[in-house]
């Protein structure tokens, strides 16, 4: 199947930076331009939210929509507080995610002139990309092309002669999978242990320093300058179903060419594992993660399903960062359920007692599974565990995104879970304690 | 108390001066530090803290809790192995165990001629590219037990 090339039209093949010369002569910063010149900033966001435009940093919800809940100043500027923010989401460390740092290092000026758009339409006058540690490469390649625009008159005070001005910083994490939870990336913004907040107050209220601000994903930033350009019906039409736009998609794991590419949201499933080559060394495939470690597992049944926020919500799934991990029909689910809640039980921040307790016991049950090792009844504390720790039941969504696949896995490859329980059903204490338990 | 050199006390102030409360600076700080110094020890954790203007202690808690802080000594180079679902799937435990048996240490331990420090990563971003590891500030991927030998041997 063709790729739909929108935010990697860009991107070259050797993955070498496209810097702010040739970025312009392919149509960059035309959207900026015309942006200042031709919208108000309050016109800006309806045009996001009329094209349909959704988060792709997981959790797929409307960027227009999240961009309306910022307060207005233009009508009353003594009521303006001291500073207004957009943050970047460039955090990326959920298993099996590499798109964001691709579409960064491959075309940074696209991440800076999505920014800038966005900051006006939300009123912002400072901006962060709150970037992963260990992107080394990315914060070079963003560092130059932020200090290109400088140059030209993109960033800094009154851009172009607008009276928009715009400051931007780029931050580096220092590493914690809980960084990339928006509340908790504002703690870490500000300095402190990442430990995520209360909602509400949500951050357009009180957010970064407690004041309104905006948190949103890398690739829902680099789709904008195209919606400005394009139009709103020009992006719905991309998307094949209800959903407007393309997507990245990436695929690792057992797929014949691990890589990533951008097709329209809706495309199929087996479509998009066509395009990595199928399965590698000619095997079958027994299962994948759809968006990365928290997304829980499709199976081979599901290869018709739409690659879009509701089709894979309707397969029992979710779409998430669309990066998909795919093991083929030798790989044992315990083993990937162990590395998994291994990285879940890792990262939790330790802030409530069902995640920062509960995810290592499951660690532990996995791994004495594995070790032929299990008692009867695991099963069923593991069904425990995916409801104590699921959603609602934990101070933010981290344990409820640990408990995902090990829901799915328990599902869909049961049998072969039971089997790696030794034969001995005089035991019955922990099957016992499981049902005896309230919930 | 020690002193921080006159480099990292600028490269600290400026991070105080992108931040509407200089206080964020706190995790910059550990870094500036850490890289002058390869790890952050208690005395220079204190001596930042001062600079930044937070207690150590709130400096401390910081120091805990991020993995790319380093509290005690590493080696001249840091391996970091990604220990995430894709490299899993493609080889990670055989790399790891390479390096381990080659190096001749377990994860958090430096070599004894203080060449490699071995550590833990979860995914590096590098997914399609697995078994993945950063050396230092470069990655290295597909990683086999032969290319994990011949890249050691790159790192004096
Ligand atoms: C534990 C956890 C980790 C997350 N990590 C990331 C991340 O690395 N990058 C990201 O963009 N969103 C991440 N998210 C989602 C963010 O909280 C937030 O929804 C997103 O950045 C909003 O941007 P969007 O609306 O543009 O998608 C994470 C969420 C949770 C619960
Ligand atoms: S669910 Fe886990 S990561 Fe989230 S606040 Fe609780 S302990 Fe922290
Ligand atoms: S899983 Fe290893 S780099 Fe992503």
């Amino acid at each position: 199947m063709e790729e739909t090339k929108v935010l990697t039209q860009r991107i070259r093949p050797d993955r070498s930076a496209v810097w702010i010369d040739d970025y312009m002569d392919l149509g960059g910063y035309e959207a900026l331009k015309t942006t200042l010149a031709d919208y108000g900033p309050a016109e800006v966001g309806p045009l996001i939210k009329e094209a349909g435009l959704r988060g792709r940093g997981g959790a797929g919800f409307p960027t227009g929509v999240k961009w309306s809940f910022m307060p207005r100043f233009e009508d009353r500027p003594d009521e303006r507080p001291a500073h207004v923010y957009l943050v970047v989401n460039a955090d990326e460390m959920e298993p099996g995610t590499f798109k964001d740092r691709l579409i960064m290092e491959g075309d940074p000026h696209q991440l800076i002139e999505g920014m800038i758009i966005a900051a006006y339409a939300i009123g912002a006058d400072t901006a962060y990309v709150f970037l992963r540690g260990e992107y080394t490469e990315c914060r070079r390649r963003l560092q130059q092309a932020i200090d290109e625009a400088h140059a030209k008159g993109f960033l800094g005070e009154n851009i172009l002669d607008s009276g928009f001005s715009l400051n931007l910083h780029l931050h580096m994490s220092a590493g914690r999978y809980i960084c990339g939870e928006e509340s908790a990336l504002l703690s870490a913004l500000e300095g402190r242990r990442a430990v995520p907040r209360h909602k509400p107050p949500f951050p357009a209220a009180s957010g970064l320093f407690g004041q309104p601000t905006t948190v949103n994903n890398v690739e829902t930033i680099c789709n904008v300058p195209h919606i400005v350009k394009n139009g709103a019906d020009w992006y719905k039409s991309l998307g094949l179903n209800k959903d407007g736009g393309t997507k990245l998609f990436g695929a690792s794991g057992h797929v014949a060419k691990p890589g990533l590419a951008e097709f329209p949201l809706g495309v199929k499933l087996g479509d998009v594992l066509e395009h990595f080559g199928g399965i590698r060394h000619g095997r079958k495939l027994k299962g994948l993660l759809p968006g990365g470690g928290s997304t829980p597992f499709l199976t081979p049944e599901h290869l018709d399903t739409p690659m879009d926020y509701d089709g894979v919500g309707a397969a029992g799934s979710r779409l998430g960062t669309a990066t998909m991990v795919v093991f083929d029909d030798q790989t044992p689910i315990v083993g990937v359920l162990k590395n998994l809640e291994h990285f879940y039980a890792q990262e939790s921040c330790g802030w409530c007692t069902p995640c920062r307790d509960g995810l290592p016991w499951v660690e532990k049950m996995l791994i004495n599974l594995e070790a032929g090792k299990g008692q009867p009844g695991d099963l069923e504390l593991l069904d425990l565990h995916v409801k104590l720790l699921g959603p609602g039941k934990t101070f933010c969504a981290h344990a409820p995104g640990a408990m995902g696949p090990l829901e799915a896995g328990l599902k869909y490859y049961r049998d072969e879970l039971a089997a790696l329980i030794p034969d001995d059903a005089s035991n019955l204490s922990r099957t016992e304690a499981a049902n005896a338990n309230p919930l | 108390m020690i002193e921080l050199s006159e480099a990292e006390i600028e490269g600290i102030k400026h991070e105080m001066s992108l931040y509407e409360d200089p206080g964020a600076a706190t995790i910059e700080a550990l870094k500036i530090v850490q890289e002058h110094r390869g790890w952050v020890s208690d005395e220079a954790m204190a001596a930042a803290a001062q600079v930044v203007g937070v207690t150590p202690t709130q400096m401390e808690a910081v120091a805990t809790f991020y993995n790319l802080i380093f509290r005690q000594p590493v080696g001249r180079h840091v391996i970091m192995l990604c220990d995430s679902i894709s490299c899993y799937l493609t080889g990670y435990e055989e790399v790891r165990d390479h390096l381990k048996s080659t190096l001749g240490i377990d994860f958090g331990q430096t070599t004894a001629d203080g060449r490699f420090t071995l550590l833990p990563i979860c995914c590096l971003g590098d997914c399609d590219m697995g078994p993945s590891m950063r050396v230092g500030e470069v990655y290295h991927n597909r990683l086999t037990p032969e290319r994990v030998d011949e890249i050691l041997a790159e790192y004096k």
